[in-house]
C-alpha cells in the first residue's frame, strides 16, 4: 500500500515555481532517494509534505495524501497531529536545528508529550530509551546536556531520536549527513537504515550522494529545477539511466572517471527564477538537445513506477532515441 | 561564580573611581561653596579662614584623596542646603524613585513583550503596522511632552488622577516609605510611571520584534514546527526564550536611560525622588549632593548590569559564567 502519494504537486513563491508538478509515492518500509543539484526543489517538496511552507509559498496538488488521508483538505489541527508523529523529518544542519536554550531531554520529552502524553516518569524513561536506541553513550547524563555541548554527530543522533520518538510511519531525512564529516556520515546513515528496517518505516532520503542512494534506496527520484526528470527502481535508474541529466550526474561521479585526467561535468547551473529557458529546462545544458527541445517542454512518459521527462529518452546504450 | 563576582567587583570599583573623580572635578567648578554658605555679610578674612578650615585651599589631588578617604567610610559629604549627610538625603528619596522605576519597568515588560511578539508573528497585519507606527512615534516624542499631555488630560481636564507628588505612603519594614500599598499612593504613581513607560516601551517593542523575526527564521524553529508542537508553544517558549537574550542585555544598558528619564519625570510630576532631588541640587549648586547623586547612580548602574549578566547566564546555557555550575 502506498504510504505517501504526491500527484502533480507544485510549490510556488509568487510567480516562481520552486516545485513544478511532481508526482511520486512512497510505500511502507520503502527507501526513496531524492537526488539533484542544489536548488532543484528537493527540500521544498519535502517541506510541503510536512506542511512547513510559509507565506508567501503556496502548495497545490491534485493529490497529496498520507495513508489515504488527504493532507491538503484536512483541518489544520489534524494535520499538526500527524506532523511529528506519523510523518517526521530531520534536517541538514544538526548543530543549529536543536534549540540552544533547552536541554536534550527537554526537547525529546516535548515531542513525546505533544503526541503521546503520559506522566513525567514514563516520558523520561522513554526518552532515555530513545537516546540508547540512536547510540548515544551515557544517555543519563546527556539528558541534561545542552545542544552546544554536543558534537555534530551527537546532535544528529539527538535529532533522529526526536524524529522517531512517536514511531513515525514515514521519516523524511533532508541531507542528514551534509554537515557532518565523512566518518560520522557513514555512522548516521547506518543508524537511519537500521532504524528504518527495525521499524519498517518509509524513508525519504534527500541527498547529493548518488553512491549512497545506489546503496540503500529501493527507488530513486531525480530532480532538476523543480521537476522530476526521472524516477524508478534504484538499480534500473543507475544501470540504464533514461534521462540525459541522470546520465550526466552518474558520469560526474569519480568512479566513472577512472583513468581520465578530469571528472566529467555538466556545464552551466540550474536555472533560477529569472533565467528559465523555454522548452525543456535542461536544454541549454543537455548534450543531446534539439531545436524541438529548446521550444517545447517535454511531458513525463511512463508510469509512476518508471517515469522520464524527455523528448528523446536514452536507450540501453545511453544514446538518445531518434 | 566567585571569580565572576570578584571580577565584577573590581570593575565596579574602577567605574565608581572614575565617576567619583569626574564628579569631584565638577564640584570644584560649580562656583564658590563658601559664598553659598555664608552670604554677603562676612568679611574676606573670615571667608579665607573658613576656606582653610574646609580644606578648600589644599591642592586638588589632596582634596580628592580626602574625598575618597571619607567616601570609603560612607561619607560623601554634607549637603550645603539640607545640612545633612548627602547619603541620608538620597536614601530618603531612593524608595520613591525605585518604586517609580519598578512600576514603569513592569509596564514596559507587560506592553512590549506581547506587542513585539505579535508584530513579529504577523508582519503584514494592519495592527502590527500600527504598533510599529506607535513605537516610532513613541521614540520621537520626548518624555516631557508625553508627561505634560497626560497630566493635562487626566489631571486637569478630566480630573481623574492627581498631577503631582507621591500621595499617601505607608511605612514598610520600618525603613521604606512605600506608595504601593494604598490607593492614594497608587493613583499618584499612575501618571508618572505611564509617562516613563511610554518612552521606554517603543525601543523594546522594536527590539523584541526584530529579534523574534530573526529567531523565527532559524533552523531550530523549523525543526520545532516539524515536531508538531503547537503554535503558542513555539512562539512563547521556543522562540521567546531565544529572543530575550539580546533584550536582557539591552535592558541592562537601558538602566542609564531610565535613570535619566526619571530626572525629567520626577521634575514634571514633583515626584519626591532622587531625580527631582538632583534637579534641585543643580539649581542650588549643591555640589556635594550632585556628586553623591552621581556616585549612587553609578553604583545602581553597576549593580543592575551585574544582575543582568547573572540573569543572562541563567537564561542562555551557552554563556554559563565560568565557574558557575549548571
Amino acid at each position: 500500500m502506498s504510504l505517501l502519494t504526491l500527484e502533480n504537486l507544485s510549490v510556488t513563491f509568487g510567480k516562481f515555481r520552486a516545485v513544478d508538478n511532481i508526482s511520486y509515492s512512497v510505500k511502507e518500509g520503502e527507501v526513496l532517494g531524492i537526488v539533484g543539484e542544489s536548488g532543484s526543489g528537493k527540500s521544498v517538496s519535502s517541506l510541503s509534505v510536512m506542511g512547513l511552507i510559509d507565506y508567501p509559498g503556496e502548495v497545490s496538488a491534485d493529490n497529496l495524501s498520507f495513508a489515504d488521508q488527504d493532507l491538503l483538505s484536512m483541518p489544520e489541527k489534524q494535520r499538526r497531529k500527524i506532523t511529528g508523529s506519523d510523518i517526521a523529518m530531520i534536517f541538514q544542519d544538526p548543530m543549529t536545528s536543536l534549540n540552544p536554550c533547552f536541554t536534550v531531554g527537554y526537547q525529546i520529552i516535548e515531542a513525546l508529550k505533544t503526541h503521546d502524553g503520559g506522566n513525567k516518569k514514563v516520558l523520561r524513561a522513554r526518552a532515555l530509551e530513545l537516546l540508547n536506541l540512536v547510540g548515544i553513550p551515557a544517555p543519563e547524563s546527556r539528558m541534561n546536556a545542552y545542544p552546544h555541548q554536543l558534537s555534530g554527530g551527537m546532535s544528529q543522533r539527538v535529532m533522529i531520536a526526536i524524529a522517531i520518538a512517536c514511531n513515525p510511519k514515514l521519516l523524511i531525512a533532508d541531507e542528514p549527513t551534509t554537515a557532518l564529516d565523512v566518518t560520522i556520515q557513514a555512522q548516521i546513515i547506518d543508524l537511519l537504515i537500521d532504524l528504518q528496517k527495525q521499524k519498517q518505516m518509509g524513508l525519504v532520503l534527500i541527498t547529493h550522494d548518488l553512491a549512497l542512494v545506489a546503496e540503500v534506496a529501493h527507488r530513486v527520484v531525480v530532480m532538476y529545477a523543480g521537476q522530476i526528470v526521472e524516477s524508478g527502481p534504484a538499480n534500473e535508474v543507475f544501470s540504464t539511466p533514461r534521462h540525459p541529466y541522470t546520465q550526466a550526474l552518474l558520469a560526474s561521479l569519480p568512479e566513472s572517471a577512472s583513468g581520465k585526467a578530469r571528472l566529467e561535468a555538466l556545464p552551466g547551473v540550474v536555472p533560477g527564477q529569472y533565467d528559465r529557458p523555454q522548452g525543456c529546462l535542461l536544454s541549454p545544458r543537455c548534450p543531446y538537445a534539439t531545436d524541438h527541445c529548446r521550444h517545447v517542454a517535454p511531458d513525463s512518459q511512463g508510469s509512476l513506477e518508471r517515469q522520464v521527462k524527455c523528448h528523446t529518452p536514452l536507450d540501453a546504450q545511453g544514446r538518445p532515441a531518434a | 561564580m566567585l571569580s565572576f563576582v570578584l571580577r565584577r567587583l573590581l570593575q565596579a570599583v574602577l567605574v565608581l573611581l572614575t565617576i567619583s573623580f569626574a564628579s569631584f572635578m565638577i564640584q570644584g567648578k560649580l562656583g564658590d561653596p563658601v559664598r553659598q554658605m555664608v552670604g554677603t555679610s562676612v568679611s574676606v578674612e573670615q571667608r579665607e579662614a573658613l576656606r582653610d578650615e574646609l580644606g578648600l585651599n589644599d591642592p586638588t589631588l589632596v582634596q580628592y584623596g580626602r574625598f575618597l578617604g571619607q567616601a570609603l567610610q560612607g561619607d560623601l559629604g554634607t549637603s550645603y542646603y539640607y545640612k545633612e549627610s548627602t547619603l541620608t538625603v538620597i536614601a530618603n528619596r531612593l524608595p520613591a524613585t525605585l518604586e517609580l522605576s519598578f512600576c514603569a519597568l513592569v509596564l514596559v515588560i507587560v506592553m512590549a513583550t506581547p506587542l513585539g511578539v505579535f508584530a513579529a508573528i504577523n508582519p503584514k497585519n494592519w495592527l502590527s503596522r500600527s504598533i510599529l507606527l506607535f513605537s516610532t512615534l513613541g521614540l520621537s516624542i520626548p518624555i516631557f511632552i508625553v508627561a505634560v499631555f497626560l497630566m493635562y488630560f487626566f489631571a486637569i481636564e478630566w480630573r481623574l488622577l492627581p498631577s503631582f507628588g507621591r500621595g499617601d505612603t505607608t511605612q514598610v519594614l520600618g525603613l521604606w516609605q512605600s506608595g504601593l500599598f494604598n490607593k492614594d499612593g497608587l493613583m499618584h504613581l499612575l501618571l508618572p510611571s505611564v509617562s516613563l513607560a511610554f518612552v521606554m516601551t517603543p525601543i523594546f517593542i522594536r527590539l523584541i520584534r526584530a529579534e523574534m523575526i530573526d529567531v523565527l527564521q532559524s533552523d531550530y524553529i523549523r525543526f520545532a514546527w516539524s515536531k508538531g508542537i503547537s503554535a503558542p508553544r513555539i512562539y512563547f517558549i521556543h522562540a521567546l526564550k531565544n529572543t530575550m537574550l539580546p533584550v536582557i542585555t539591552v535592558g541592562g544598558i537601558q538602566t542609564g536611560t531610565l535613570i535619566a528619564y526619571t530626572i525629567l519625570t520626577e521634575s514634571i510630576f514633583q515626584w519626591p525622588g532622587m531625580g527631582f532631588l538632583f534637579m534641585d541640587a543643580v539649581t542650588r549648586v549643591d555640589a556635594p549632593l550632585i556628586s553623591a547623586y552621581l556616585i549612587v547612580v553609578g553604583l545602581i548602574f553597576v549593580v543592575t548590569n551585574t544582575l543582568v549578566d547573572v540573569v543572562y547566564g541563567l537564561v542562555n546555557p551557552r554563556v554559563r559564567i565560568p565557574g558557575y555550575s549548571a
